[in-house]
C-alpha cells in the first residue's frame, strides 16, 4: 500500500491523561463515569394536527429515549393536545429529550415536571369473578369502580399515581386478573405553576384560536422552551 | 452581514438568512397577494414570494397540475435525469448561493428517490425545500397507484414536514416550509401535495412566508454565558477554536478570521465548515477527525480550552469520545440548543446565531490568552505532519497529485464538489481551500453519487465560477446519467475521476480490518469512462479519466471509534 506519510508514529507521540465518559463529560472535572438515570415526566403542548404523534414517538425511537408511557389528549385550546411522556433517562438524556422534542415544529412548548406535581393513571382490571364480594371489598379499598360485573369476569377501573395502581394491581391478583389495560400517566403542575412554559391556565381556557403564551413570555418560550426551571443550558457547576 | 465574507464572491450581493428575510419582508409586507387561481398556481406563487431561483426536478403523474403552473413562470427549472440527482442539485445549490434550494418529484417512486437526497441535506444542514405530488386525498390510504406515505418516510429526514391540507393554505405552508428551511439552523423541508389540492380552486394567494413563532432561534447568546466564556478564553494556555458547519451557514467566515487573528487562536474545522478559515494562514490547523491532518488531531487532544462554533461533534470528527478533547474546557456555541452537550458536554454553552456569538465574544474579552508556546507547539506539528505524499517516478500517478495540479490550474473561488469515498478525502485533504461555499460534499451521509449532480446544482448557482468534480470510479456510476442534464443545460463543469479500479476506501478498510479480503471491493471490469463521456458529455461538461495509483491509501487515518491523537500515518500503524 502507497500513501504513508512522514511524522512520529502513535507510541512516539505525547498522550494527555484525561478521559470523558460516555455522556461527553470530562471525569475529573464533573462526569462521573456511569452516570444514573431518573424517571422524569415531561409534558408537551403540541398543535393537534395528523402526524404530531407520530412525529413525537419516531424521535423517540429514532434517538433510544427510553421511554415508559405516553398520553395525549385535548386541552382547553382547540387545535392544541397535551402530550405527556414518562422517560428514563440519565440528566443529560432528559436535557436531550427536552431539547429534540422542543424542536419538532407542531410542537409549541416543552416542559419537566417537578417532583410535587400531580399526576394520574388509570387501568382497567378484569379479574375472574369467583369472589365477588372480595373483588368489591378490593375495589372500594382502592376507590375503585366496578365497571362491569358478569357471571365469570368483574372489570373494575382503579385511578391514581402509578405507586397505586402498582399496589392495586398485586392486591388483584390472588382472583386471577384475566385482562389488564394501563393508560400511562397524565400529570399536570401543582397549583399557579404553568405545565409547559408560558402556558397560562387561566387564559387559555377562554382564549380558542390565539397560542396560550402572552407576548411577554412568548419570547421566553421561544428560547426557553425546555423546561419550567431555568432553562438555557447551563455552565458547568464545578464547585 | 456583508463584511461576513469577502466581497468578492458576491457575498455582498447575498444577504445571510437573516438579512435576507428581513430585506424581503420590508419589500413584501408592502406587495400585494399574488393573484392565483388553482392550489399549483398558489404553490408556484408561494415559491416566487419567497425568493426561490431555481428548481430541480422530474416530471410525473402527483405533480404534473404543479410544472402546469411553472409553465407560465419564471422559475428557472432543470429537468434532472433521476430524482436523486434532482434532491442533491438542490442541496448544492442552497450551499453555494444560501438560499434553498428545491427539489420536485412526483408522488411514490418520485419521492423515495429524492429520499436520499433529502437525508443528505438534512444530515448536513443544507436549505432545501422538497415538494412532492400526492395521490388525491380521497385515495391516500387505499395503497393507490404511485402512493407512498411520503410524510411518514420523510418525517426523520427533514426539518418538518407537511401534508397539505386545502387549496387555499398551500401557498402559506409551502412559503413557511421555505422560510423555515433557511431559519436557524437550516435543513430540509418538505411539503407532499395531493392532486386534488393542487388541482383544485382557490384565490387564496400565498402570504408573507413566515415561520412559526414559537420556534424563533435565539441569535444573541446568553451575556453571562459569554462572560464565562470570554473568561475561560483569557486563562487558556492551549486554546484552539473549532469552526464547524455553522460559520458557513451563518455567513460568520469574516467574524471567525477576526476573532482568531486578533486573539492568536489556531482555528480547526470540521469538514463541512472547510474554506471558512483560509487554509494557507498561519493558524491554520485545517481539518480534525479521522482523516483530518494529523497537526489538527494533536492540537484538539492536547488543548485545554477549545471553542467549538457550530458543529455538532459528529463522531468521525471526535473520534472515540473518550478521548476527544479530554482535557479540554469546552465552550460550544450553536444556534440549535440541542446540538448543546448532546455528544460531548459543554462547560460554557452559548446558544445563538455564529456571527454574533463571535462578536458578542470578540466584545467581552479583554485581552489575548498567554499562548505563544502553544502556538509554537502547533507550528512545529504543522512541520512533523506534514501532509507530503510521496512521488517516487517508479510509482504510478497519484490522486493528491491530481488534486493539487487542478487548484492551481483554478482561480481561488473555483468551487469543489465530491463523491464519497478515498477520492472525496484526497480532494479535502489535497486543495488548498480559502473561502467559505467552495466546499461542496457529502459529509454527514457520505452519499456515494453526490458530485456530479452536486456540480450541477453548484454551476447553477454561481455560472461565473468554475466547478470542479472528484469523483471516484464507483461513486460516478451511481449518478453518472446526470452528465445529459449538463449537456442540456450547458454547464461546463469538470469531472476529475480518480480512477483506482477499486471501490478504494472499502479495499483501505478491507487491508487494515479484514485481513485484505477483498470482498466485493475490486472491479473485474470498468467502463471507458471517457467513451461514456463521448457519448452523454457534448458541450458544457468535461470528464477526465485518471488513472492513479490502486494501492494509495488514505492518511491520516483514525480508526472508527479510536482516539484523535493516535491516527495512524501509514498501514502498519493501524
Ligand atoms: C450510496 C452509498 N453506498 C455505499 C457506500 C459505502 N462506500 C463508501 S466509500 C465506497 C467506495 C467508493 O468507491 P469509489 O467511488 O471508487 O471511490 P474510491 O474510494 O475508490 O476513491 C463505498 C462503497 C456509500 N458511502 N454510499
Ligand atoms: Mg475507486
Amino acid at each position: 500500500m502507497t500513501g504513508g506519510l512522514p511524522g512520529p508514529a502513535p507510541e512516539d507521540r505525547p498522550q494527555p491523561d484525561g478521559r470523558r465518559n460516555p455522556q461527553g463529560e470530562r471525569i475529573d472535572a464533573r462526569g462521573k463515569a456511569d452516570p444514573e438515570t431518573r424517571t422524569a415526566v415531561v409534558s408537551a403542548l403540541v398543535e393537534h394536527e395528523p402526524g404530531v404523534l407520530a412525529k413525537v414517538s419516531g424521535l423517540f425511537s429514532r434517538r433510544q429515549f427510553n421511554i415508559e408511557s405516553l398520553t395525549v389528549g385535548p386541552t382547553t385550546v382547540d387545535g392544541h393536545a397535551r402530550i405527556t411522556l414518562v422517560v428514563e433517562e440519565t440528566d443529560a438524556g432528559i436535557e436531550q429529550v427536552k431539547k429534540q422534542v422542543g424542536k419538532l415544529v407542531p410542537v409549541i412548548a416543552v416542559g419537566e415536571l417537578a417532583d410535587d406535581a400531580v399526576r394520574a393513571e388509570l387501568v382497567l382490571l378484569k379479574v375472574r369473578g369467583d369472589e365477588p364480594d372480595k373483588v368489591h371489598a378490593i375495589t372500594r379499598m382502592y376507590e375503585g369502580q366496578t365497571l362491569d360485573a358478569g357471571p365469570r369476569t368483574i372489570t373494575v377501573q382503579i385511578t391514581g399515581d402509578q405507586q397505586k395502581i402498582d399496589d392495586a394491581v398485586d392486591a388483584f391478583r390472588q382472583f386471577g386478573i384475566v385482562e389488564i389495560a394501563r393508560t400511562g400517566q397524565t400529570a399536570l403542575a401543582r397549583g399557579d405553576t404553568p405545565t409547559t412554559p408560558g402556558e397560562s391556565p387561566a387564559a387559555s381556557a377562554e382564549s380558542t384560536a390565539e397560542r396560550p403564551e402572552s407576548e411577554a413570555n412568548r419570547t421566553e418560550s421561544a428560547t426557553n422552551r425546555t423546561t419550567t426551571e431555568a432553562t438555557r443550558p447551563q455552565p458547568t457547576d464545578n464547585d | 452581514m456583508s463584511e461576513h465574507a469577502p466581497p468578492e464572491f458576491g457575498e455582498s450581493e447575498r444577504p445571510g438568512p437573516d438579512a435576507g428575510s428581513e430585506a424581503e419582508a420590508q419589500v413584501e409586507s408592502d406587495a400585494e397577494t399574488p393573484a392565483v387561481e388553482t392550489g399549483a398556481g398558489a404553490v408556484v406563487a408561494a415559491l416566487e414570494r419567497a425568493g426561490a431561483e431555481t428548481l430541480f426536478g422530474v416530471q410525473g403523474g402527483a405533480i404534473m397540475p404543479v410544472y402546469d403552473a411553472l409553465y407560465d413562470s419564471d422559475l428557472r427549472h432543470v429537468t434532472m435525469a433521476h430524482e436523486q440527482g434532482a434532491a442533491h442539485a438542490a442541496d448544492a445549490f442552497g450551499i453555494v448561493s444560501g438560499t434553498p434550494g428545491v427539489c420536485l418529484a412526483t408522488s411514490g417512486p418520485g419521492a423515495t428517490n429524492l429520499a436520499t437526497g433529502i437525508a443528505d441535506a438534512d444530515m448536513d444542514s443544507d436549505p432545501m425545500v422538497a415538494l412532492t405530488g400526492q395521490v388525491p386525498t380521497e385515495f391516500v390510504g387505499n395503497d393507490a397507484f404511485q402512493e407512498t406515505d411520503t410524510t411518514g418516510l420523510t418525517a426523520p429526514i427533514t426539518k418538518t414536514n407537511y401534508f397539505a391540507q386545502s387549496p387555499d393554505s398551500v401557498g402559506d405552508t409551502v412559503g413557511e416550509a421555505f422560510a423555515l428551511a433557511r431559519e436557524g439552523r437550516p435543513g430540509p423541508t418538505l411539503v407532499d401535495l395531493p392532486k386534488d389540492v393542487t388541482q383544485a380552486e382557490t384565490t387564496a394567494g400565498p402570504g408573507e412566508p413566515a415561520t412559526p413563532e414559537t420556534h424563533a432561534p435565539q441569535i444573541d447568546a446568553d451575556e453571562e454565558a459569554v462572560a464565562d466564556a470570554a473568561r475561560t478564553l483569557e486563562r487558556a494556555e492551549k486554546p484552539l477554536i473549532l469552526a464547524g458547519g455553522g460559520v458557513v451557514k451563518g455567513e460568520a467566515s469574516g467574524e471567525l478570521r477576526t476573532f482568531a487573528r486578533e486573539y492568536g487562536v489556531p482555528v480547526a474545522t470540521s469538514m463541512p465548515a472547510v474554506g471558512c478559515f483560509p487554509e494557507d494562514d498561519d493558524l491554520a490547523m485545517e481539518m480534525i477527525g479521522m482523516h483530518g491532518t494529523g497537526y489538527a488531531n494533536m492540537a484538539v487532544t492536547h488543548c485545554d480550552v477549545l471553542l467549538a462554533v457550530g458543529t455538532r461533534f459528529d463522531d468521525r470528527l471526535t473520534g472515540g469520545v473518550e478521548t476527544f478533547a479530554p482535557e479540554a474546557e469546552v465552550v460550544h456555541a450553536d444556534i440549535d440548543p440541542a446540538e448543546i452537550s448532546k455528544n460531548v458536554h459543554a462547560d460554557v454553552a452559548l446558544v445563538g446565531d455564529a456571527a454574533t456569538v463571535l462578536d458578542q465574544l470578540d466584545a467581552e474579552v479583554a485581552h489575548e490568552p498567554d499562548c505563544q508556546e502553544w502556538r509554537e507547539q502547533c507550528r512545529q506539528w504543522k512541520d512533523e505532519y506534514a501532509m507530503d505524499y510521496r512521488t517516487p517516478d517508479d510509482e504510478p500517478l497519484k490522486p493528491q497529485f491530481v488534486v493539487e495540479a487542478f487548484d492551481e490550474a483554478t482561480d481561488d473561488d473555483a468551487i469543489v464538489t465530491t463523491g464519497v469515498g478515498q477520492h472525496q478525502m484526497w480532494a479535502v485533504q489535497y486543495w488548498t481551500f480559502r473561502e467559505p461555499r467552495t466546499w461542496v460534499s457529502s459529509h454527514g451521509l457520505g452519499t456515494m453519487g453526490y458530485g456530479l449532480p452536486a456540480a450541477i446544482g453548484a454551476k447553477v448557482a454561481a455560472p461565473d465560477r468554475e466547478v470542479v468534480t472528484f469523483e471516484g470510479d464507483g461513486s460516478f456510476l451511481m449518478t453518472i446519467q446526470e452528465l445529459a442534464v449538463a449537456v442540456r443545460e450547458n454547464l461546463d463543469i469538470t469531472v476529475a475521476v480518480l480512477n483506482n479500479e477499486y471501490v478504494g476506501m472499502v479495499r483501505q478498510w478491507q487491508d487494515a480490518f479484514y485481513d485484505g479480503r477483498h470482498s466485493a471491493s475490486e472491479y473485474s471490469w470498468c467502463p471507458e469512462f471517457e467513451t461514456v463521456a463521448a457519448a452523454l458529455a457534448h458541450d458544457g461538461p468535461s470528464v477526465v479519466d485518471f488513472r492513479i495509483d490502486p494501492q494509495a491509501n488514505v492518511y491520516p487515518m483514525v480508526p472508527s471509534g479510536g482516539a484523535n491523537g493516535e491516527f495512524a500515518l501509514s498501514e502498519d500503524q493501524l
